[in-house]
Order: structure tokens, then C-alpha cells, then sequence
């Protein structure tokens, strides 16, 4: 295949696969039998049209985002912190969002954009925590200052988690938070959409636009200087748009682990470590993956699977496959 | 020398921590075009602190530095990223990215914060590999290099960088004599096409083979600054080291002495 192609089919394959995916999981479901809805039924049953309008479109396309968000934040950071081991919630957000989702549970109320609302925030306050915290600290880079104040934010929050379980009425809230911390779209609705997509979807063009400079992000502080980058400025601009998307979609999905670890790991095999060229099958892959996996959650059995559980299951298989193939390498 | 230096670096003092001794104390020397200038001067003597006070990474606390004849600081972060290219000591680089990859993040300085290189810059590229002997090298993984290569295409990307000031923070340190001797020769090509190159170095050896100027450091303080002549001579480097250094000349060649076998 020639160069120019090339380049106008790869970009088409990459936005038209998901849309495909998304087409196609319109029609799956458990209505009216497992599985498959014949697409003709939209024509003559009004409940199928209702179904797939009302629950289902929005729920896919919040699956999406949900991938494409935790896909490219996963990216975004293993480059800024130079560690390919890096989830896009380690710094305090994913146990922030855990605590203030549960913290509403328990004192408030269980309304979805309550629960929504208060994980945004305190997604958000993990974040400024760590980072409040990293600047006080006086031992090692900047970096490195941040990965341990997200460390001892994440224990914080657990800890306030674990408080708040214990004190929560067994027969209700408990297992709302338990349901909840597992990670599922099931409570997905137009409204809950609404207030994600903006966010991810601004998120996303930052994050597509400085794709080549992720490269120079990467590099050490001196070295990105010399090249002209205003380091502190850009990693700024890039890491707060990763850890937006990132609040909204868990605070409205839960804790959804492994995709932002494990789709970046997979773009990168398949285009190499320029972020220019892995952020873009990043994104593709990470929205077909969510879709994918809700399928599965929507599908597998007559109740509904949480979500957190198929993405880590499959994740941390898909992780292991890679590691004892002989060619992949983890450089931490 | 010309009469007016590219770079005049004036009384410049410099302080980690207002509490400690400074880093820098009160250097001056100046750097003329086309030039090839050496900071010589044992570990800890300030020489890449000097270099990071150049690239404007690090804003002194006393004395100026004027790029031709403008303080540093009137440049832009942009302008001074096309002046000066800088290759590091060394570098950890954790992904798997192809030489040609690496060596076109130096196209930087001339592309807008969301551009990606294009043609113009993969050619530009592929002629500083070729300058540094690293063209075949386009496709390999950077982590399967050895370090002679990987110094080689931290010098490549410096040089796509088109800087017309190039330098270079311990460039020979941890090379075997084969790949020092590479590198030092193409230092003096560079210098041949007209780019003005300083380098730190703790070796008296590399300042030996290329340098026209030097400046001996040691502890924040430079002893000595000028042409190689005037500053290379066993007094000199001996105050500059605190051992016994000679320089001594064997079959009309210089060398430096500054060890013999224990007995």
C-alpha cells in the first residue's frame, strides 16, 4: 500500500470502526430474547424503539466516551510521568471519586447526579490534594513528588472509604457503594450523557491536538527546555485535561480499571511509541473496548454484570498475554 | 578572536538554595563564534550548572549573560531553543521509539505547540543523522542502541535543532576512546561548517584533541579562561584538579600525564 493511502485509510478505519461497533451493539441486549434484537423490530414494536433510543444509545455512547476518556488519559500519563505502568486515576482521583460517591450514598441521597456530582468533586479534590501536597514535599523531583503525595492521597481516601462502609446501612447503602465502586453504566440516562460528553469531548481535542508534543513532555526537564517547550505550562494544560475526563466518566461509571493501563499498552504495539500515531488508535481502540465490554456486562446475564469486573478481567488477561510474549517489554 | 564575542558571560553567580554556597561565583569569560570552547574542571566544579544558566533554564542570581550583545532573558523561549541545541549527559528514554522519532523531536523550536513534522523536517533530520554517521540507524529501536549510538543520536537531534550554538553537557564521559574520538571529530566538522560549540568535560584528554578555548573550573570559581595555548599547561590543570597533572610533549604531540602505575 502507498504512503498516501495509507494515511486517509487509517484515520477512516479508526472512527468508522467504533461507529461500526456502536451500530451494531444498538441490537444487542436481552430484548426480546439474549443476545441479538432483530433491527426490523424498530419498525413495528414501540418498546424496542423505545429501548434502544431511551437506554440504550445513550448508554453505548457513554461506553465510548468512557473508553476513548480512560484510553487517552491512560496515554497522556504514562508519557507525562515517563512510566508505562501508570492508570489514569492514580493520582487520588479514582479514591477520591470511591469517597465522595459514597459519601453521598451514605449522607445524602442516592440520586444518580447526586452521587455523579459529589465523585466529580471529590475526583477532583484528590487531584488538587496530590498536587497541593507535592509541592510541599521536600525529597526528589517533581514527578516523583507527585506520584507520592498521589499515593498517600489514594490511602486517605481508601481509608475514609473503608469508614465509610462500616458505617453504612447493610441493607441499602452498603451495597450501593459496593455496586457502585465496581463500575457500571446502568444507571445511564440523556442527562448523565449530557454531562459527560462535554468534558470529554473538549478533553479530547486538547489531548488530540498536542499529541506530538506528549513526545517532548516525555523527555528530561533540560532536554524538553532546550527544545523550546514551556514544560511546566503543557504538562499542566495536558495533565488537567486528562484528569477531567477521567473524574467526569468514573464519577458517572464507578471505577472502571485497566482500560487506561491496558489499550495504551496495545496502541503501542501496533504503532510504535510516537504518541502522534498511539494516541489517535488510543482513543479508537479505547472506544471500541468500552463498547465491547459493556456489551458484555448488558449480555452475559439476565442481571447485570458490573462493569469494573469485565474491563479488569479482560484487561489483566489481555496485560499478561503481552508480558510473556517474547517480544514485549515493560521499561518502568 | 573577533572583536565582538557571540556570548559574554559577565560576574555571574549562582545559588541552589540561599542558605548553601553558591554554585557559581562571579564567572566570566566569553565565547567567540565558530569557536570551539571546553569548561574544563573536576565533578562538582559547576560546569553543567554554567550550562544550564546558558540555556535559560535557570535564571542567575548576579551577573548577566548577553547573546550577542542582548541579556539572554529578551529572547524568547522559542528564539533561544533555535540559538542553542543542547545534548545532555545522558538519557533515560522509556518507550520503544525509532531513531528517525527521536532525532525529529529536535524540529520542536520551529513547529507551532500543535503541529506535527512534516517532510521538511524528516529531511532535515536525516541529514544530521547522516552528519553524525547514524542514517542507517533510521529504523532501530532507541533502546536497543548501545551508548555510543545513543550519544550519537542525542547529538542528531541537537543538530535538527539547526542551533547555531551547540552544547554539550559531558559528551564524552561514559564513551569508550574509539566512540570519544567519533565524537570529538565531529565537533570539529561542526565547528568547519561555522556552529559554535561548547562542552563541559571533567577529561582533560577531550579538551586536548579539539579545543580552542578553554575555561578551568573548580568549586564555582574559574581559574583560568582563554585560548588553549595560554590555559593548557601542567600549572594550570594542576590547580584545577588538586593532583599532579603535566603536560608534556612526546614526538612533537602533547599529552596529558596525570597517572602511572602504583609501584
Amino acid at each position: 500500500m502507498n504512503k498516501t493511502r495509507r494515511q486517509t485509510l487509517i484515520p477512516l478505519l479508526l472512527i468508522l470502526s467504533p461507529v461500526l461497533i456502536l451500530g451494531i451493539s444498538l441490537f444487542i441486549g436481552r430484548y426480546p430474547q439474549p443476545i441479538w434484537m432483530n433491527p426490523s423490530l424498530l419498525g413495528s414494536d414501540e418498546i424496542a424503539q423505545r429501548l434502544v433510543l431511551n437506554l440504550r444509545l445513550p448508554r453505548i455512547l457513554t461506553a465510548m466516551l468512557l473508553g476513548m476518556s480512560l484510553s487517552a488519559a491512560g496515554g497522556v500519563m504514562q508519557m507525562l510521568f515517563r512510566n508505562p505502568l501508570v492508570e489514569p486515576g492514580f493520582l487520588g482521583v479514582s479514591q477520591g471519586a470511591g469517597f465522595g460517591a459514597a459519601l453521598c450514598i451514605v449522607f445524602l441521597s442516592k440520586s444518580p447526579l447526586a452521587i455523579e456530582g459529589f465523585a466529580t468533586l471529590f475526583a477532583v479534590l484528590g487531584l488538587l490534594f496530590s498536587y497541593f501536597f507535592a509541592r510541599k514535599m521536600r525529597y526528589g523531583g517533581w514527578l516523583l513528588r507527585l506520584v507520592l503525595a498521589g499515593i498517600a492521597v489514594s490511602a486517605f481516601f481508601s481509608a475514609g472509604l473503608g469508614i465509610l462502609k462500616y458505617l453504612a446501612d447493610p441493607n441499602s447503602q452498603l451495597q450501593e457503594i459496593v455496586f457502585w465502586l465496581l463500575g457500571g453504566l446502568y444507571s445511564i440516562t440523556w442527562k448523565s450523557l449530557l454531562y459527560v460528553a462535554p468534558v470529554v469531548l473538549v478533553g479530547m481535542v486538547v489531548i488530540y491536538l498536542m499529541r506530538w508534543r506528549l513526545n517532548l513532555l516525555a523527555l528530561e526537564d533540560e532536554t524538553a527546555f532546550s527544545l523550546g517547550v514551556s514544560v511546566g505550562r503543557e504538562r499542566t494544560l495536558l495533565l488537567g485535561a486528562s484528569v477531567a475526563v477521567t473524574a467526569v466518566v468514573i464519577s458517572v461509571a464507578g471505577i472502571v480499571g485497566w482500560v487506561g493501563l491496558i489499550i495504551p499498552h496495545i496502541a503501542r504495539r501496533i504503532t510504535g511509541a510516537n504518541a502522534a500515531n498511539f494516541i489517535p488508535v488510543s482513543i479508537s481502540l479505547g472506544a471500541i473496548f468500552g463498547v465491547l465490554c459493556d456489551d458484555l456486562a448488558r449480555t452475559l446475564m439476565p442481571g447485570e454484570i458490573p462493569l469494573g469486573i469485565i474491563t479488569s478481567l479482560l484487561g489483566a488477561v489481555i496485560f499478561i498475554f503481552l508480558m510473556v510474549k517474547p517480544n514485549f517489554k515493560v521499561k518502568a | 578572536m573577533s572583536e565582538r564575542s557571540l556570548l559574554t558571560i559577565n560576574e555571574l553567580t549562582f545559588a541552589y538554595d540561599s542558605t548553601r554556597a553558591s554554585a557559581l561565583n562571579k564567572v566570566s569569560f566569553e565565547i567567540d563564534a565558530g569557536t570551539i570552547t571546553t569548561i574544563l574542571g573536576p565533578n562538582g566544579a559547576g560546569k553543567t550548572t554554567l550550562l544550564h544558566l546558558l540555556l535559560g533554564l535557570r535564571k542567575p542570581s548576579g551577573g548577566s549573560i548577553l547573546l550577542e550583545d542582548l541579556p539572554l532573558n529578551q529572547y524568547s523561549r522559542r528564539d533561544l531553543s533555535q540559538w542553542m541545541g543542547l545534548v545532555p549527559q545522558s538519557e533515560h528514554v522509556s518507550f520503544e521509539y525509532t531513531v528517525l522519532e527521536y532525532v525529529l523531536l529536535g524540529r520542536a523550536p520551529y513547529l507551532s505547540p500543535l503541529e506535527l513534522p512534516g517532510e521538511a523536517d524528516v529531511e532535515i533530520a536525516r541529514d544530521a543523522m547522516r552528519k553524525v554517521g547514524i542514517a542507517s540507524l533510521e529504523h532501530r529501536p532507541i533502546p536497543e542502541l548501545s551508548g555510543g549510538e545513543l550519544q550519537l543520536v542525542l547529538l542528531a537531534r541537537a543538530l535538527a535543532q539547526q542551533p547555531r550554538i551547540l552544547l554539550l553537557d559531558e559528551p564524552t564521559s561514559h564513551l569508550d576512546l574509539a566512540n570519544r574520538n567519533v565524537t570529538l571529530r565531529i565537533l570539529d566538522a561542526l565547528r568547519k561548517e561555522g556552529t559554535t560549540i561548547l562542552f563541559t568535560t571533567h577529561d582533560p584528554e577531550a579538551a586536548l584533541i579539539v579545543a580552542d578555548n578553554i575555561v578551568l573550573m573548580n568549586a564555582g570559581k574559574v581559574l583560568a579562561a582563554g585560548s588553549f595555548s595560554e590555559t593548557f599547561t601542567s600549572e594550570k590543570l594542576t590547580e584545577t584538579y588538586g593532583v599532579p597533572v603535566e603536560v608534556v610533549r612526546t614526538d612533537g604531540i602533547q599529552v596529558v600525564k596525570s597517572s602511572g602505575r602504583l609501584s
